[in-house]
């Protein structure tokens, strides 16, 4: 049992959703990643994703896309990001990466899994990794004993979420509407349909993201899912930010209210 | 082993959940055209009184004094409508958008063959049309972003990135995972997720299914090499394909050299690039040790991208067809003596081809007979060709 799957079961005790933030490592800088991250797990997130930027991200929007640019300019390698994982876990709350599969399959499917478990991961979200080339990926994760977790979609048929959730662990990633990561202003109604159709098929928690970014959408999903995913709305606060400070603090902030969001659902 | 939308180790679909339903979509669009006569006869039909097809066989007679002696064909896909080859691919897309009952295309461009092409087939079959191109790009190729305008489509430029055509190609995806269920996004080469690899290259085979016939009756015979420029490889597929069971005949593919595969600063994906993942599909990579894609280098716009379809990556590996850099300077040498030796322009991505031919005819000498895919013409490279060779505009 990963701390992803501890975490998303304390969370169905106590009758609320789980707050997930992402932030990319080497971001807004390698050293402000770590604060950030600390600024997050203090503020009563449950669980971190640390990003692997990549240089062609086409699941992400602007926001990401900046921050991925910020931190590989920065010079960010595999290091860092286990680097930055190792720092999440430390802080007590549950960590995961997440990126596209090249730099996984660059760095050795099996040795990526390893250094994920050895720094205290729980698992890694695979944007772009289908099932059907999982092969590799799903022997490691199993070997390593992390979570495997994949992201499902408005459009995933309901034959297909069976198959997809049968290779996930930790939480399923239901992806709320079509389109790429990035805050909008409302929450899709496609993200309470597909939860219900994966709750059909699953007994794993599901987690929501894309588009999150208040308080109030924390609170409604909450209702429904598992897990409410934040991103790009921690990021841009980052990137508006005059000072480094400046954006902890509003990270900071943003996170307590979105942790009373999602204790706000039922 | 050639099995469902892998050639080998590469191939596969490496992308968003989101898009499964679309790929599945058109995967089963595309086998269901291919078998039925009603779509292979509107697709005859086009190619003959709209393309110009078949597109006809030239001999270089004088370019050739400069290859060694070799005879050299040239297969004039450039006397095509819109000026490519691109056209062959887009009129089937298009048919097969309208069968999927989408009423908007999107499109990536490089040197803007492609995005002129989809243009084209959009105001053909009243389809919306969106063409995305790096920044960069609508600098080098102004005249084709004129063009598509013309044309109706919309032209957006792509600041992110290497504001080239990978960027363009991220930027098309994004388009595609927010607005798939209305859109069709009409890949240009034998890249990305399956089924765009083999859908492209069935509507490209009719290259090397003409050309073939034309050798034979031209020559009696079969040509001992057949080359082509290779960006994501669309024009290279398909004049080899029918080629590759006739193993005596070399399939030979020159890519990119830029400044020299050495400097660092080229779009040779086979030549200096290794096997990973990029745009959906798993084949060679320009890429750091980190897997991140590394900027690709050339004059042509066209041929500057850092990956390269998988079926290339395949024959490469198990050695049915070989693949070779050619510089900025030898292909811009090339191109000229082209334009001086035969009266034809072409465009710079062919020029590649064409210095390849002048150094596989000598390797090959007098007696051999070399056919090139004549991929595009070069009007619109007449202004990046006047920089290069210093003729004031």
């Amino acid at each position: 049992m990963t701390q992803l799957d501890q975490v998303m079961a304390k969370v169905r005790q106590e009758n609320r959703a789980a707050l997930i933030a992402y932030i990319p490592a080497g971001f807004p800088s390698q050293s402000g990643c770590a604060k950030a991250i600390q600024a997050l797990a203090d503020a009563g997130v449950d669980a971190i994703e640390i990003g692997f930027p990549y240089s062609d991200p086409v699941m992400d929007g602007p926001v990401i896309q900046e921050a991925a640019d910020i931190s590989l300019n920065g010079g960010t390698k595999a290091a860092d990001v286990f680097a930055a994982l190792k720092v999440a876990s430390s802080t007590g709350v549950a960590a995961v990466v997440m990126t596209y599969w090249n730099p996984i399959a660059k760095y050795g499917v099996e040795k990526f899994a390893q250094s994920i478990a050895d720094n205290g991961g729980s698992g890694v979200i695979t944007p772009d990794l289908t099932i059907e080339e999982s092969d590799a990926w799903i022997a490691a994760t199993a070997k390593t004993g992390i979570n495997p977790i994949y992201v499902v979609a408005p459009s995933t048929k309901d034959e297909r979420l069976k198959s997809v959730t049968a290779k996930t662990g930790g939480f399923v990633y239901a992806a709320s509407l079509m389109g790429v990561t990035g805050a909008r202003n409302s929450v899709s109604s496609g993200a309470s349909d597909l939860v219900a159709r994966v709750r059909t098929v699953t007994d794993l928690p599901i987690s929501v993201g894309l588009g999150v970014s208040t308080r109030e959408q924390a609170k409604s999903l909450a209702a429904y899912a598992d897990g409410v995913i934040v991103g790009s709305a921690f990021i841009k606060l980052l990137l508006d930010a005059k000072t480094e400070q400046e954006g902890l603090d509003a990270i900071s902030h943003l996170a307590k209210e979105l942790a009373l969001g999602v204790r706000e659902g039922r | 082993m050639i099995t469902e939308g892998h050639f080998g180790e590469y191939g596969g679909r490496f992308v968003p959940e989101a898009l499964i339903g679309a790929l599945e979509e058109l995967e089963a669009a595309h086998n269901a055209a291919q078998k039925d006569p009603a779509f292979i006869a509107e697709l005859a039909e086009l190619q003959r009184t709209y393309t110009g097809r078949p597109s006809i066989m030239t001999e270089a007679k004088r370019f050739a004094e400069h290859a060694g002696g070799a005879r050299i064909f040239l297969k004039r896909e450039d006397l095509n409508h819109t000026g490519s080859h691109k056209i062959n691919n887009v009129l089937g897309q298009a048919l097969l958008t309208k069968r999927m009952g989408k009423k908007r295309i999107i499109a990536e461009t490089g040197a803007g063959q492609h995005g002129v092409a989809s243009a084209t087939a959009a105001a053909l079959m009243g389809l919306e049309c969106v063409v995305y191109m790096g920044e960069e790009d609508t600098r080098r190729q102004a005249l084709n972003v004129a063009r598509m305008k013309l044309l109706g489509a919309q032209v957006v430029p792509v600041t992110s990135g290497s504001k080239t055509l990978k960027d363009a190609i991220n930027e098309a995806m994004r388009d595609w995972v927010t607005n798939v269920a209305d859109t069709h996004y009409m890949l240009g080469t034998v890249a990305g997720p399956h089924p765009f690899p083999t859908m492209v290259r069935d509507f490209h085979k009719i290259i090397g299914k003409e050309s073939r016939e034309q050798m034979l009756a031209l020559t009696g015979r079969l040509p001992d090499a057949v080359l082509a420029c290779v960006g994501g490889g669309s024009n290279a597929i398909g004049i080899f394909n029918e080629f590759i069971p006739d193993t005596n005949v070399r399939l030979i593919g020159l890519e990119a050299g830029g400044d020299g595969v050495e400097t660092g600063r080229h779009a040779a994906t086979i030549t200096g690039g290794s096997p990973g993942v990029l745009h959906g599909t798993r084949s060679y990579v320009l890429q750091d040790e980190n897997g991140q894609t590394i900027e690709s280098h050339s004059i042509s716009a066209g041929l500057d991208y850092p990956g390269v379809g998988p079926e290339h990556a395949y024959l490469h590996d198990i050695g049915r067809a070989e693949y070779r850099a050619i510089n900025d300077d030898a292909a811009m040498a090339a191109f000229e003596l082209l334009c001086k030796t035969e009266g034809i322009i072409p465009a710079i991505e062919t020029a590649h081809a064409l210095a390849g031919a002048l150094i596989v005819g000598k390797e090959l000498g007098p007696d051999a007979n070399i056919l090139i895919n004549l991929s595009g013409r070069g009007d619109k490279d007449v202004q990046t060709a006047a920089e290069y060779f210093g003729i004031p505009l």
